[in-house]
Formats: structure tokens, C-alpha cells, sequence
């Protein structure tokens, strides 16, 4: 057997150990591995996840069977004699070394650098020593909220800055250069993506660096190259990074003009038994500080160490990235900055909407070379793909809102589908071919979509392309799709559970069909939910008509139609709050929401809002939950209708409708949007003529805007097309499935949408309008339903024989004047 | 879990028709908190209450149903799926929820826990 020793316990470490045990079937190499921190391998990509109550243990990955040796660094190579010294005095032969020793936060040489309260942000131990010092200066006495500086704002300073808000500080970031992520995007995006970030709790100053940091009654004062100086409790450099080449260097090893160990196509520096990977390598000089290169390093080193062919080129390593930064979703692929002789730069830049894209094409305007997209990066997975490939149509139709959808066949085989792996277009259909027909096993086989997921959908419809019958199976229980099951329940007349799986499936059901059934049960009006056997297909929202939160406890919403909320209603609520201890966030939805109640409270919560004529929100239900809007013609100068009384009006028309995903909806008075109408399933904006409708816009994992369905419309037709959509929506979408991806489904999109619902052209317009005037006819408030039922009002306790006793398991603390939970302790798994 | 009546302390919970057919109680035995699920056919199984994976004392509230014919109940956290006959979870073979016996007496439920 040969010995490999492999330095740096990272990402790309773990990823080469990974392919070389998984390819090594012959046993050629015993593999020993140093870290020099002394946690096992983790993934430093999600790092700023730790902050939010992921723990080091969901980081972690994989372990291998390799000998590792944790808090054990190389302290000297023995190039000569072919041996590594460790810290420790181990003293490890080797045959072949790989250097994967990452690289180290780069702090620019400030006085008072080194002050207590200066950090850096790289490691999970970095992040342990900032939530300490964010909880000192949090607790410390004093009004004003605590303030924390970070330097550097590229990608890593704004992820420092947003896990150092959700620490509980006001953050303002300092970059020197002009613009925010000067790296992966350029001056219009920077400038989009600075104001999308900019709020009152961060802060941005492009243009300036730190010139020093000093120490001020406890506290510190960073002052910038403007003169400006700013307080702050911790300073954060993520001002970039260096090779951690220090070992390399001392070994005789060459380096580049700015660092790393440089190595050749093969990865391999200029000692034949030293290989070098990931971000202390410089291949051609240069070196790479993303995930993404550093595993295509790994792969060809791992082919090279079993004797395979394997190279590399700059040009092939992918420096995209893609990433929802502070909420805002930012993209940027191939040669982003237009560095490309005679490169052509096609921008579409829409300040309203707020998204700005940018394609980079060749001089002859045939090629796509990059781009870069801030605002909505929906396209990314795209148009990513194709870069160095022929452009498949005009470029600003390709990033135009509402312009061309390009689909899997646009793509060449060389296309790499997959960046974080390196998959081409080609190995995936290859892989089809060879018989994975389900994305779990495309998955399996080829890598791709293992990573960050964003190709997914790429994948599916390269499976649906090439032919292979998706299942549309709902789960074991039922072969039919949940738009056959709609259809069978409807046309059959059944309305149980127990008749439609013993005549139409098999078996007593699962967590995926019943809730299933009991939404499509619930749409054809069967009554209350909980009636009779329906009550056992509920999800345990529908089962307690509230939200389950984390820690078992569950949150009630009152609906506040329109967002309208009288004087003498927030004072009960206030009242309800107080006096049940709970939680009280205004939401996104322009919601109250009411956390930590627990299942024997909710019956006592619901009777003081009843009483104070509220109903449920069905802030639980795969239902409407809100119809957001602006103050309208009432009180605003711009407001063109009423947009808060058409907001109450479908509210109400709409309240507890069953769909097989959650719906919302807004309605702005004006074109200046301030209902955010078209981040909605359906959203409204007033004209001088009347009302735009707008379907299909989702704030889901793949957030996108809403598109134009009818212009103009006065009120009459413009809530009978909701109706139809609505309804047609609800009897042929699949589970779980958003309005967008339904549209996207329909054969024909939003054409044939409109087809159906405008012009009726299945003639079904009649049918779809009656079903929800039943609805609307036989709504009655789910919570009052409990309450006047002995019955069922029986379900509401903590325990069958303790009915009265709070779970124990359910604790508080308090946090900014309110009781939250203290997080749950994991009992151990498998006691 | 294979406790058998020497070997396990009985604790009376409720009557047996308090339990309504495929949905769950919680019961509170000491200081262990018990799941008990009383099923289409009438059998009736008791799992721990608490979530291996979330912490949280939940899984009274799950779905009930079955997977390859082993009667389930689901997580209302995670939706990860355990068999009521053992608490074995089918999603992730290294965990499991305690499971515990049960007897009907004079139209009460019993819970057997161990000593």
C-alpha cells in the first residue's frame, strides 16, 4: 500500500479523500489526514447557518475511514526523505502529499487590529468567539442598540453582516472599493444591490478602508480614510484572504506573485510526489476562493493519484456563484466583469421592479460569455449553462422581464448543468440513458444537484425531455395524481377517506395523501374540517387551527382583512397577548402574529378574539392567508382606486379556501406598488381605467414576479377571473405545488392560463365561477366551529390524563422585553 | 422493545374510547411523556412523545397511516416517519422512539413502563 498524507481537513480535502475511497477499489492508498482545527470536516459554504441555531453537528460532514489527526497541523515537509512533521512530534512517510491547507482571513495592517472585540470570520470557532462578544455587548447596560463594523464587503463581509444583525447588532460595512462584492459584480448591479441591502440596521460606506481602531469606555472606534469615525462594539475583517502557504514555502515549494503554491494543469506543484488543491494552489499563477473550483482540484488529483488522465484550465474552473444575500438574490457566472477583449455588455437595469441583469457577449455578439444578475437571479440556472455557447436568442429578450423561458434543449452537452460538480448537460442524459429515471437517482449517479440544489430543476426537465415517465403516483397509497384524485372525488360522490383508498388506492394512507385529500375535501365544501373522519387527515395545523412552531408550542393570526385593524381590536389582542404570555411579531403579511401558545390555551385565546369579532387567518391552513395593501385613494396623494376596500372584499371572499398550497394576494392603488401585489399568487394594481391583474408570483425557495393576465378590468370581471383562477388552480395543480410552477406547467403557460380563464376556451368558465360561490356561500369560521363543540373542543389538552398541565418540555426565556423559547435540548437520538 | 408484565410497571391513562380511531393522545406518566395511538383496527400502540429530531414533544399530533404495511405515524416537525410497532424510525435507521406496551383493562388503557 502507498501512503497519501493529505494537509487541511476543509471542504476540498474531504471532497478528494471522498473520491479517492470512493474510486480506489484496488486499495492502492492508505490515507492519513491532519487538521489543524479540531472539529471534523464541516461546510464552511453554510458557516453563516451556524449563527441562526444550525449546529456544528449539521455541518459536519461525512466522516470518512481515513486515520485523521484533528488540532494536529504539519509543522515541516521533509521533501528529501519524504516526510511530514506534525505538531504533535508525529513524524507520517509519504508517497504522494496533497496540500489542502485553505487559506487564512487577510487583515489589512491597522493599528489596533489586535483589540479585544476585533475578529475574524472564517472557522466555526471564529463564529463561537463573535456570538460571545454579540451576547456581552447585547447584555451590556445602556440605551441604543449595539453597533459592529465589518470590514471588507465582498461576499464573506456581507454574510458576516447579516449573521452579526441576527446576533442582535446594527452592522455597517466598510469596503474600499466603490461598490459592494467588487469581485462578482459590477457597478450598475453593486449599486442595486447596496440599496436592496441598505436598511436602517446596516449600514453600507463603499470607497473608504479603516485606518485604525482604538479602544473607547469599553467600547471601540474605528476610524476610516473620510475621517468618519464609527462606534462599535465588535469589528469583523473579512476583507478577503491569503494561501495559507507558510508550510509550502518553508518546504521550497514555488509560489506565485501574490501567493499560493503554484501547481499545473494537473494540479501538481513542482515536486512530482506534492500535489496542491483548493485555495493554496495557483494554477497559471492565479488562485481560486470559491468551493466549486477547489472540487474540480480534488476530482483531478484523486483521477491522478489512481493513474487516470485527468487535466484542468482555468478557463474550465467556474467561478459562478449564486446566493440569496440578505434577502436579496444575487448571480454572478463566467466572465461577469467583461474582461473579454471587444466583450459587448447587455444591460437590462429596472429600478422599480428592483432587479438588474446583465448578459456579457462576444464582439460578434454570438456568444455568451457572463453575467451578472441582482434583484431576481431566477434566470441563473439558465442562462449559466450556456456560457461559452452560442447565444440561443436575442440577448435582452433573454433577461427582458417577460421575455424568452429558455428550456433544457437550449443547451449543448458540453453545458455544465451542475457547477458544484462539474456535471456537463451530456454525462446527465448520458446517465438517463443508462437508466436513472428519477432525479433521486441522477442525483446518485452523476453528483449533480448534491450540492447547492439550484440545478434541480434543470434536471427534471432534462428527465421529462428525454422521455421518461415521471410518476405522478401522490405516494404508496394512491397511483393517481392529485388533479385524478380532484376529479374523482368531485365526479364520484365519495366523501370519505376510508372509501376513496379502499376503492380507488391501498393501504390506510400516509402523511402525504391524507392532508392531500382532506385540501381537496375541504375545496368541494364539506364542512368543518374536523368533522367526523376528516379530522384524522389533518396535518396537525389543520388539526389545532393554528401554526406548530419549533419547540411543539403553536402561533394563532387573527385575520385582519386588508390588513384593516380597528383601535378596540389591537387592544384585545394586546390583552390576549399579555395575558397568555405570548410572543407578539408583526409579520410580512401585515399580520399580528401571536407565538408560544400551547395546545390547552388555544381554545381560552380563541374565545377573547372571537368575542372581539375576530376569525381565523388560517395562518395554518394550505389556504388564503393574506390580501396585502396600501392605504389607497383614502389617504394616499398617488392612489388611483381603493385598494384597501377591494383588499377587504376579496379577503373575505376568499377567507379558508383550501388549496394545495398556501395562496396570498395584494393590492396596490397606484403603480408605486406598496402592497408588493406582484410578489403575490395573484396581485392587483389600480390604473386610472381600473384594475391589472397579475397571476403566478411566488415567495417560496424560488421567489418570482407575478405576470400580466388582464388589463383595465372593472371590479365585476376582474373577480370573476379570480374566481376562475383560483378554482381551476385548486382542481388540476399538483401538491404542494406554487401557482408559478403550476402556470409553468400548464402546456402553453400563461397563454394557455389565459386562454381558459379569459376566453373559456374549455368552456369550464361557468362551472369554476359555481364552485366558488359555494364557497363562498358555506364559509363559516373554523374556530368559532371548535368552540361550540364539546366535542371537539375535547382534543384541545396537553395530556389525556393531565389535561390542565403545560408540556414541561416547553420553556421561556425573555428576549427585547418579550418571552421566547429557550431552544430545545435533543434528547439523545435512539434512547 | 420487548418489555414484557414482570418487567414493566402499569400506569392507567384514560378510558380506551376517549382515544378517537387514527389520531393521537398525549399522556404523561411521571415524567415521561407517551404518545398512544389507537389505529383502524382497533389496536393500539404507545411510542415516545418526544421528536428525536426536533426535541419537541410532538408526536401525539402526527399523521397516522402506513408504509409498505407497517402502521406509521409522522413527525408534524420534520414529517420523518417512525413504525408504531417498534419506534423504529423508517427514515433514518440510527434512531428510534422508545416504544412501550399496552392493555385494555375494564375499558381503560394502560401503559406499561419499565421500572
Amino acid at each position: 500500500m502507498l501512503e497519501l498524507v493529505v494537509i487541511g481537513n476543509g471542504m476540498v480535502g474531504h471532497r478528494l479523500v471522498q473520491a479517492l475511497c470512493d474510486r480506489d477499489s484496488a486499495g492502492t492508498w492508505h490515507i492519513t489526514v491532519l487538521g489543524e482545527e479540531t472539529r471534523p470536516a464541516y461546510d464552511r459554504v453554510a458557516l453563516s447557518s451556524y449563527v441562526d441555531g444550525v449546529s456544528a453537528e449539521d455541518l459536519t460532514l461525512p466522516s470518512l475511514t481515513v486515520d485523521l489527526h484533528l488540532g494536529d497541523p504539519a509543522v515541516a515537509i521533509d521533501r528529501d526523505t519524504r516526510r511530514i512533521t506534525t505538531e504533535t512530534g508525529r513524524v507520517l512517510p509519504y508517497d504522494a502529499l496533497v496540500l489542502a491547507t485553505g487559506s487564512v482571513p487577510f487583515v489589512p495592517p491597522v493599528p489596533g487590529r489586535d483589540l479585544p472585540g476585533c475578529f475574524v470570520y472564517r472557522t466555526l470557532d471564529d463564529l463561537d468567539a463573535i456570538k460571545a462578544a454579540a451576547a456581552d455587548a447585547v447584555a451590556r447596560p445602556g440605551a441604543g442598540r449595539r453597533s459592529a463594523v465589518v470590514v471588507g464587503g465582498g461576499l464573506l463581509g456581507l454574510e458576516a453582516a447579516r449573521a452579526l444583525r441576527s446576533l442582535g447588532l446594527s452592522p455597517q460595512v466598510v469596503e474600499i472599493a466603490p461598490r459592494l462584492m467588487p469581485v462578482q459584480v459590477d457597478e450598475g448591479g453593486g449599486a442595486l444591490l447596496r440599496r436592496l441591502v441598505e436598511t436602517e440596521e446596516l449600514q453600507v460606506r463603499c470607497g473608504v478602508s479603516v485606518n485604525g481602531i482604538a479602544e473607547d469606555r469599553g467600547r471601540l472606534v474605528a476610524t476610516l480614510s473620510d475621517g468618519v469615525e464609527l462606534d462599535a462594539d465588535l469589528v469583523v475583517f473579512s476583507a478577503g484572504i491569503r494561501p495559507a502557504d507558510a508550510l509550502a514555502r518553508a518546504a521550497g515549494l514555488p509560489v506565485g506573485e501574490r501567493g499560493g503554491v503554484l501547481v499545473d494543469n494537473r494540479c501538481r506543484t513542482s515536486d512530482e510526489h506534492v500535489w496542491a488543491i483548493g485555495e493554496v494552489a495557483a494554477l497559471e499563477g492565479r488562485t481560486y476562493g470559491l468551493v466549486a473550483p477547489g472540487y474540480a482540484m480534488a476530482e483531478v488529483v484523486a483521477d491522478r493519484l489512481l493513474g487516470g488522465p485527468a487535466t484542468m484550465t482555468p478557463e474550465e474552473l467556474d467561478m459562478s456563484t449564486q446566493l440569496k444575500m440578505l434577502g436579496v438574490d444575487v448571480a454572478s457566472f463566467g466572465d461577469a466583469q467583461a474582461t473579454t477583449p471587444g466583450a459587448l455588455e447587455v444591460v437590462v437595469n429596472d429600478p422599480v421592479a428592483g432587479t438588474y441583469a446583465k448578459l456579457v457577449i462576444s464582439d460578434d455578439a454570438r456568444t455568451l460569455l457572463g453575467g451578472v444578475l441582482v434583484g431576481d437571479a431566477s434566470k441563473y440556472a439558465a442562462l449559466r449553462p450556456l456560457v461559452g455557447s452560442p447565444l440561443p436568442a436575442d440577448p435582452v429578450a433573454l433577461i427582458a422581464p417577460g421575455g424568452v423561458e429558455l428550456g433544457a434543449d437550449a443547451l449543448p452537452d458540453s453545458a455544465q448543468i451542475c457547477s458544484c460538480n462539474s456535471v456537463t448537460k451530456g454525462a446527465i442524459v448520458h446517465a438517463i440513458g443508462d437508466g436513472a429515471d428519477t432525479v433521486a437517482a441522477l442525483k446518485s449517479c452523476t453528483r449533480a444537484g448534491t450540492s447547492c440544489g439550484s440545478c434541480v430543476p434543470l434536471l427534471k426537465k432534462l428527465l421529462i425531455d428525454s422521455g421518461v415517465q415521471v410518476s405522478k403516483a401522490l405516494c404508496e397509497h394512491f397511483a393517481q395524481s392529485r388533479a385524478e384524485l380532484f376529479e374523482i372525488v368531485a365526479g364520484s360522490g365519495i366523501r370519505t377517506f376510508s372509501e376513496l383508498v379502499s376503492r380507488f388506492g391501498q393501504g390506510r394512507g400516509c402523511d402525504i395523501c391524507k392532508p392531500a385529500v382532506a385540501s381537496i375535501l375541504a375545496s368541494l365544501g364539506t364542512g368543518h374540517v374536523h368533522d367526523g373522519e376528516q379530522a384524522t387527515l389533518q396535518d396537525t395545523n389543520d388539526h389545532f387551527l393554528a401554526n406548530l412552531q419549533r419547540n411543539g408550542t403553536y402561533s394563532v393570526v387573527p385575520r385582519l382583512p386588508g390588513g384593516e385593524v380597528s383601535p378596540a381590536q389591537l387592544i384585545t389582542i394586546g390583552e390576549v397577548a399579555r395575558d397568555f404570555g405570548l410572543y407578539t411579531k408583526i409579520t410580512g403579511g401585515q399580520r399580528i402574529d401571536m407565538f408560544g401558545a400551547r395546545v390547552e390555551q388555544l381554545p381560552a385565546i380563541w374565545r377573547r378574539l372571537v368575542d372581539a369579532g375576530f376569525e381565523s387567518g388560517h395562518a395554518y391552513g394550505k389556504s388564503l392567508r393574506t390580501v396585502k395593501s396600501c392605504v389607497g385613494t383614502t389617504w394616499c396623494r398617488y392612489g388611483v382606486q381603493d385598494s384597501v376596500g377591494l383588499a377587504v372584499a376579496l379577503e373575505l371572499r376568499y377567507r379558508g379556501l383550501r388549496a394545495p398550497h398556501k395562496f396570498k394576494s395584494g393590492v396596490s392603488g397606484c403603480a408605486r406598488e406598496c402592497a408588493e401585489a406582484r410578489s403575490k399568487d395573484f396581485g392587483i394594481i389600480a390604473t386610472e381605467e381600473g384594475w391589472n391583474l397579475y397571476v403566478g408570483g411566488n415567495g417560496g425557495f424560488t421567489p418570482r414576479h407575478a405576470e400580466l393576465l388582464a388589463s383595465d378590468l372593472d371590479t365585476e370581471t376582474l373577480v370573476k377571473l379570480i374566481d376562475r383562477y383560483l378554482m381551476f388552480y385548486i382542481r388540476t395543480a399538483d401538491r404542494l405545488q406554487r401557482t408559478a410552477p403550476w402556470i409553468e406547467s400548464l402546456d402553453g403557460g400563461l397563454d394557455h392560463l389565459r386562454a381558459v380563464v379569459v376566453e373559456d376556451s374549455l368552456g369550464i368558465c361557468a362551472d369554476l365561477e359555481a364552485a366558488m360561490e359555494q364557497h363562498v356561500g358555506s364559509y363559516a369560521d373554523e374556530w368559532r366551529g371548535v368552540l361550540e363543540d364539546e366535542e371537539k373542543l375535547a382534543r384541545f389538552v396537553s395530556f389525556v390524563n393531565a389535561p390542565d398541565t403545560p408540556d414541561p418540555l416547553v420553556q421561556t426565556r425573555e428576549e427585547r422585553g418579550q418571552r421566547v423559547p429557550v431552544a430545545l435540548g435533543l434528547p439523545g437520538v435512539g434512547a | 422493545m420487548t418489555a414484557t408484565e414482570t418487567t414493566v410497571r402499569w400506569a392507567t391513562i384514560c378510558p380506551l374510547d376517549r382515544l378517537m380511531p387514527e389520531r393521537g393522545v398525549a399522556a404523561l406518566v411521571g415524567d415521561v411523556q407517551v404518545a398512544i395511538f389507537r389505529l383502524h383496527d382497533g389496536s393500539v400502540h404507545a411510542v415516545g412523545n418526544v421528536d428525536p429530531f426536533s426535541g419537541a414533544a410532538v408526536m401525539s399530533r402526527g399523521i397516522v397511516g402506513d408504509r409498505g404495511g407497517v402502521s406509521t405515524v409522522a413527525s408534524p416537525i420534520y414529517k420523518q416517519v417512525f413504525s408504531l410497532v417498534d419506534g423504529r424510525c423508517l427514515d433514518d435507521a440510527d434512531v428510534s422512539l422508545p416504544s412501550y406496551p399496552v392493555r385494555v383493562a375494564d375499558g381503560q388503557l394502560d401503559v406499561g413502563l419499565p421500572w
